[in-house]
């Protein structure tokens, strides 16, 4: 009995490391807002909820092919990341913090009625299955690998963008003095905007790997919100390195917590996990030194 | 209640402004009390119920939220009220006087191990709303894991404890009769209102004050700030695991979507905002405003359109918080003053 229990702890914790991938790509683009904008988009999965129906409006009822659907689902919510800047977030950029955490739950009540206006509550699958393939006696799907190597790929090309390109140095730099960079010849506003589309578009490309492996539906974001919330924070808001391998822990705990017990346990573990983490390191566990 | 916030200007007497208010008060109250005699049918009342223990709930979360204690976790302490009630009946035959001395208590029990910590390591605006946040998810998780006992996501409905023939049973706190609800929801909420009032002419008010607007600052004079912030949210928690229990018992049915988990907990947030935080009767401005927006939509357009009032809804709260953070009602005070 051993060697059986062993090798499906195994395939949990291959599939929790699968999932870690996606659940990065999932936070990278929320953390990156807050890295350098300082607010969190409490909306940030009803984002992604529009993508996937983008997706599948596209190419169920509009018969679009998914090469093309998924670039178009990109770029909507690309411009939709830009339009929740500039309408909703910056009247409020000067107010107290808490208001703009609160103004975008009120887009994330406004997203996800109007999903419901639209699409109706029922459940819409792109009906794509790739096909699963089995190592020795373990079973992974194809969709979760191919979703953990472009989370890896988007990652490593945000990576770049921030480490190579100008756009990416100034990212950087407004995100670590935000009154001084305007005396050098960059302007704030216009970097906000550019980090707002490339939020969005991270929430895109999610969409597009999610849609693969789940069903969508109005509510959904609020299935997975809140673990993006939370990779986010206990890797230190706006620590890229710190949400990645916060995805990873988090990942393992659903994982192998769901495989020991029963799925619900273990999202409470990790949950759990969450909260005990922040008591001991309130701003993650690896937050910045600068602060 | 937004009748009466209009009746207020007109009835105010400039010379004597504080008696007459309150005459003002109590003659609105009076009539409020006879509601249910007036023939209003069943569905009004059975709305003015919801609306009233609604507007309990949002009180009772706004009673800490009004002091920059953003908590996106209330879903917690209203699932456990909820939960424990209802189960204690259910699994054991405990009356729910018990359960709901139970729910209370549990929850009390659950603010002061997440509201200590909290404070005690000075987790505060964005990190506090994701924290409690948290909770509010683990409380839902864990009812629906716990599904051979809750019934899991499919939700759960109160044993009947009433004789053949009787419509009430105040050992199964159950009541057919929808104008004893309306008292006992009436009862709450004003009860709600008088806890917010006793917060705010206890000692420990201003040092609240103090806390919300710098809590370094605070700490410097000498108050004890996690002591200080614990006992507010003590009696939020408690406050709105009471509201919990009011729900279940009244619906007859809890699902852990509808008493636990983020969604559950932004709309306590986002109607308490709506009406107005930092006034005693805000929140309770809030409900009503959901509740007739909501209403006022269905009649219009219809029950097939699913979703339209929530759409108009998220809507306006985008707009309240960027134009008017005070609420609906703060900002009609506000520029009467």
């Amino acid at each position: 009995m051993d060697s059986i229990f062993d090798i499906f702890l195994l395939e949990a914790v291959i599939n929790g490391l699968l999932l870690g991938g996606l659940l990065a790509l999932l936070s990278l683009g929320l953390n990156l807002i807050f890295g350098v904008i300082d607010v969190v988009w409490i909306c940030y999965a009803e984002l992604i909820m529009i993508g996937m129906y983008t997706i599948w409006w596209l190419h169920v009822p509009q018969g679009v092919t998914l090469w093309l659907a998924f670039p178009a689902a990109v770029l909507l919510v690309a411009v939709l990341g830009l339009a929740l800047h500039y309408f909703v977030i910056r009247p409020v950029l000067a107010a107290e913090p808490i208001n703009q955490l609160l103004v975008t739950g009120g887009v994330l009540f406004f997203l996800q009625a109007l999903a419901t206006v639209i699409f109706g509550i029922d459940f819409r699958n792109l009906g794509v299955r790739l096909p699963g393939f089995s190592v020795g006696d373990m079973y992974f799907s194809s969709s979760r690998l191919l979703a953990f190597g472009v989370a890896v790929a988007a990652i490593g090309a945000t990576w770049w963008f921030l480490r190579k390109t100008f756009t990416g140095v100034a990212i950087r730099a407004i995100s670590q003095d935000r009154s001084i960079m305007p005396l050098m010849g960059v302007n704030p506003n216009r970097i906000y905007l550019v980090t707002s589309a490339i939020g969005g578009g991270l929430a895109g490309l999610a969409a597009c790997l999610l849609v693969l492996q789940y069903d969508v539906h109005p509510a959904i974001g609020l299935s997975f919100g809140p673990l993006t919330f939370l990779i986010c924070v206990m890797g230190g808001l706006g620590n890229l390195i710190g949400g990645f391998v916060a995805a990873f822990v988090f990942a393992q705990f659903i994982s192998v917590g769901g495989f020991l017990f029963q799925l619900e346990w273990g999202y409470v573990i990790a949950f759990a996990f969450f909260i005990a983490v922040m008591f001991w390191r309130p701003q993650g566990i690896f937050a910045r030194s600068s602060r | 209640m937004s009748r009466q916030v209009a009746a207020l200007p007109a009835g105010a007497d400039p010379r004597r402004p504080g008696r007459t208010l309150k005459n003002v008060w109590l003659a609105v109250l009076l009539l409020f009390l006879l509601l249910p005699w007036l023939g209003i049918g069943q569905y009004p009342l059975h709305l003015i119920i919801i609306a009233l223990i609604w507007s309990y709930i949002y009180t009772s979360w706004a009673v800490m939220g009004r002091l920059g204690m953003v908590s996106f976790g209330h879903g917690a302490f209203m699932g456990i009220g909820a939960y424990s009630v209802v189960l204690l009946w259910n699994l054991h035959g405990i009356t729910p006087w018990l359960g709901a001395l139970t729910g209370v208590l549990l929850s009390l029990l659950v603010a002061l191990v997440i509201g200590y910590a909290c404070f005690r390591f000075r987790i505060i605006g964005h990190y506090f709303a994701l924290v409690t946040l948290a909770l509010s998810e683990v409380v839902r998780l864990v009812i629906i894991a716990l599904r051979d006992y809750t019934g899991g996501s499919l939700g759960i409905t109160p044993k009947p404890g009433l004789a053949d023939g009787a419509t009430a049973s105040l050992y199964a706190m159950q009541f057919s009769d929808r104008t004893v609800w309306f008292y006992i929801a009436l009862g709450v909420w004003l009860l709600g209102l008088v806890l917010w009032k006793l917060a705010d002419d206890h000692p420990s008010r201003r040092a609240l004050q103090a806390i919300s607007e710098d809590e370094d600052a605070a700490a410097s004079i000498g108050i004890p700030v996690a002591h200080t912030k614990l006992g507010i949210t003590l009696l939020s928690a408690g406050m709105t695991a009471f509201g919990g229990v009011l729900y279940a018992q009244y619906q007859f049915y809890v699902n852990p979507d509808t008493v636990s988990g983020i969604a559950i907990s932004l709309q306590m947030v986002f109607g308490a905002i709506a009406g107005g935080m930092f006034v005693r009767l805000g929140p309770t401005v809030g409900a009503m405003f959901l509740l007739a927006l909501s209403e006022t939509l269905r009649v219009l357009i219809g029950n097939e359109h699913h979703g339209v009032d929530m759409t108009v809804y998220g809507a306006l709260l985008i707009l309240f918080i960027i134009f008017m953070p005070r609420g609906i009602l703060g900002t009609l005070l506000q520029r009467r003053a």
